[in-house]
């Protein structure tokens, strides 16, 4: 009876109920971030002891401050970083759409056995290959280099978007291979005329979390990146935490800011094709 | 026999054959070609490692010196006679346990009040999902030290109706609630699962169940629950394999350290700790393994447990 009564309520307040209550939902979540912004354009003396996000008196000199802090150089973080992310997205981008087309589309001995193994390292953690992985790169004397952060993606060590990819591969129409065989193209020419250039959803999807990961991965590099001339801008904000303890939060906020806005510029931008990524493929 | 009766046209048999089996080698070959950069990966940097990690596990091995053969001493160790191990085996457990249902608990019910035929919809799908893109960031844990400290925004939330709070990060009792939080914070990418399963319950099931007289109660337990069973399955799984792989936020919150009082030492960071801290390689070696045989179990168990209680469609 009860629900009964609550479903002849009005549509209308019911509606505006629930915008209410997720638009309460949103404040709590977001307004963290916004107040991180609006602290990071505060003047220092009057940075903190307010819950207010407006900046009240804009200021820039935290970020110049930030900029470059003591021993800590942003310039050289944020170069790191951008090198070291891009070519970890070419390396997915290029390895694992080899990988795909030829589980997606080529038949060839161990096929099965080989695309099990692949999505049986889906689920494995990684840190069970950390301390050997480690041994191997330290053998090659890769340590403050950025090849064991790369090079692995040129093997295309990330199975799950090889799995994507070949999700994606399945389905498209088998006519056009056929029809470009017809034409003489061989299977490097299937691949890089026809597949590909279809494939483009699948590739941005790829491109784009590598992309969030590898900006924000930090285990790596502190693995990997020992001396603060390597290090990406995840590290130069922990080691601004290190420096500072809690002094210098200031600064601290406009470089935090800073290392956000790749992120989130690129969310805005696609975020569509982020969200359609996770709603059919899973990806977290 | 002579050459007489002999058909004029030849049975196009032999040279087809060769074709296809040189197509196929062809194929073979091209396919080969194209996974060759996947299968050195496999090779070179997953299964090797692997044997060689599993190796390493019997050994004492610090970088300098060779590797020394301990048999099962590292693992005897950790439950014997290595508190801090069983302290971060506790205190994974703890997070896991607590954040992963909450997380899917809030995940599914924001992804309900979405999912009715909402104005701005894709808004607010963007908005709640910003969160977990960004959640593991060094930029954001740098963030929960001062929305948790002693002066953080939480405390002068609460300072509003009177309450004086202390450094929820720096008290041992409240430093891991923190942690859960902010996995919490995350929900977005879970919640968007959700929202593309709730949309693919047949609207006819909610109104049938209308009209025998169903409840908003018995309808979502009848009808929106075991519908999304596949989607919880497949949520549950992967958010319990990366809360016991998490690592960023209780490294940088706590200083490397896993504090105050070990509240905050998660497996990883305690795995960190030893291997690259310590350098002891055969320990972190064997606690690796550990963590395989922990999620090996705990996916198995739930695939198990599946087919009581997880309905796919087309069994109906």
């Amino acid at each position: 009876m009860i629900f009964g009564r609550r479903r002849s309520r009005n549509p209308l307040v019911l509606a505006l109920a629930r915008h209410a209550l997720l638009v309460a939902i949103l404040v709590v979540i977001l307004y963290p971030l916004l107040w991180m912004v609006g602290a990071s354009f505060r003047p220092s003396n009057e940075a903190f002891g307010t819950l207010s996000v407006l900046p009240g008196n804009l200021t820039t000199e935290n970020y110049v401050e930030g900029w470059s802090f003591g021993n800590l150089n942003f310039s050289r973080f944020f170069l790191n970083s951008v090198v070291i992310t891009l070519l970890a997205v070419v390396g997915n981008v290029v390895a694992c759409s080899m990988a795909a087309y030829a589980f997606a589309r080529l038949t060839f001995p161990f096929k099965k056995t080989m695309f099990a193994l692949m999505l049986g390292t889906m689920l494995l953690p990684y840190h069970v290959t950390l301390v050997p992985q480690y041994v191997l790169f330290n053998e090659l004397a890769w340590i403050n280099t950025i090849l064991p952060l790369v090079v692995p993606k040129f093997l295309a060590t990330d199975a799950f978007f090889i799995f994507l990819m070949v999700q994606f591969i399945r389905t498209l129409p088998h006519e056009l291979d056929d029809a470009a065989r017809m034409d003489g193209c061989g299977h490097i020419g299937i691949f890089r005329r026809i597949v590909l250039p279809l494939s483009i959803p699948a590739l941005g999807t790829t491109a784009l979390f590598t992309f969030i990961s590898t900006w924000n991965d930090f285990l790596g590099p502190l693995l990997y990146l020992v001396r603060p001339e390597t290090w990406t801008v995840a590290q130069g904000l922990n080691g601004f935490l290190d420096a500072t303890g809690e002094s210098a939060y200031g600064p601290l906020f406009a470089m935090a800011t800073l290392s956000l806005a790749p992120i989130v510029g690129f969310f805005l931008v696609a975020q569509r094709l982020l969200i359609e990524g996770i709603a059919t493929s899973g990806l977290k | 026999m002579t050459a007489g009766t002999a058909t004029p046209v030849a049975p196009p048999v032999p040279a087809p054959v060769a074709a296809r089996t040189s197509r196929r080698t062809h194929e073979a070959i091209a396919a080969y070609g194209f996974l060759s950069p996947w299968i050195a990966g496999m090779l070179l940097l997953t299964v090797g490692p692997m044997v060689y990690s599993l190796y390493l596990s019997f050994t004492r091995y610090n970088l300098m010196t060779p590797a020394q053969w301990v048999g099962f001493d590292n693992y005897v160790r950790m439950f014997t006679a290595d508190p801090r191990y069983l302290a971060s085996v506790s205190v994974t457990l703890r997070y896991v346990a607590i954040s992963v249902p909450l997380l899917l608990v809030v995940s599914l019910l924001v992804a309900m009040l979405l999912n009715k035929g909402m104005t701005f919809l894709a808004g607010y799908r963007a908005a709640f999902y910003l969160p977990s893109l960004i959640a593991s960031s060094v930029a954001i844990a740098v963030l929960w030290r001062q929305v948790f400290g002693q002066d953080g925004i939480v405390n002068e939330v609460l300072a509003l109706v009177g309450i004086e709070g202390g450094s929820w990060i720096g008290n041992p009792r409240t430093a891991l609630s923190t942690l859960v939080v902010l996995h919490v914070w995350s929900f977005g990418s879970t919640m968007i699962i959700f929202l593309a399963g709730l949309r693919q319950v047949p609207k006819e099931y909610y109104e049938a169940a209308a009209v025998d007289g169903a409840g908003a109660v018995r309808r979502f337990v009848h009808i929106t629950l075991p519908m999304l069973t596949p989607l919880i399955f497949f949520n549950l799984l992967l958010s319990t394999v990366n809360a016991f792989q998490a690592f960023t936020p209780a490294y940088v919150i706590s200083g490397g350290e896993g504090g105050p009082l070990d509240s905050t030492l998660f497996y990883t960071l305690y795995l960190y700790q030893r291997g690259f801290a310590n350098l002891e390689m055969g320990y972190a070696s064997a606690m690796a393994w550990m963590l395989v045989v922990v999620l090996a179990l705990f996916t198995a168990g739930l695939f198990a447990s599946a087919r009581f209680w997880v309905h796919y469609g087309d069994e109906r």
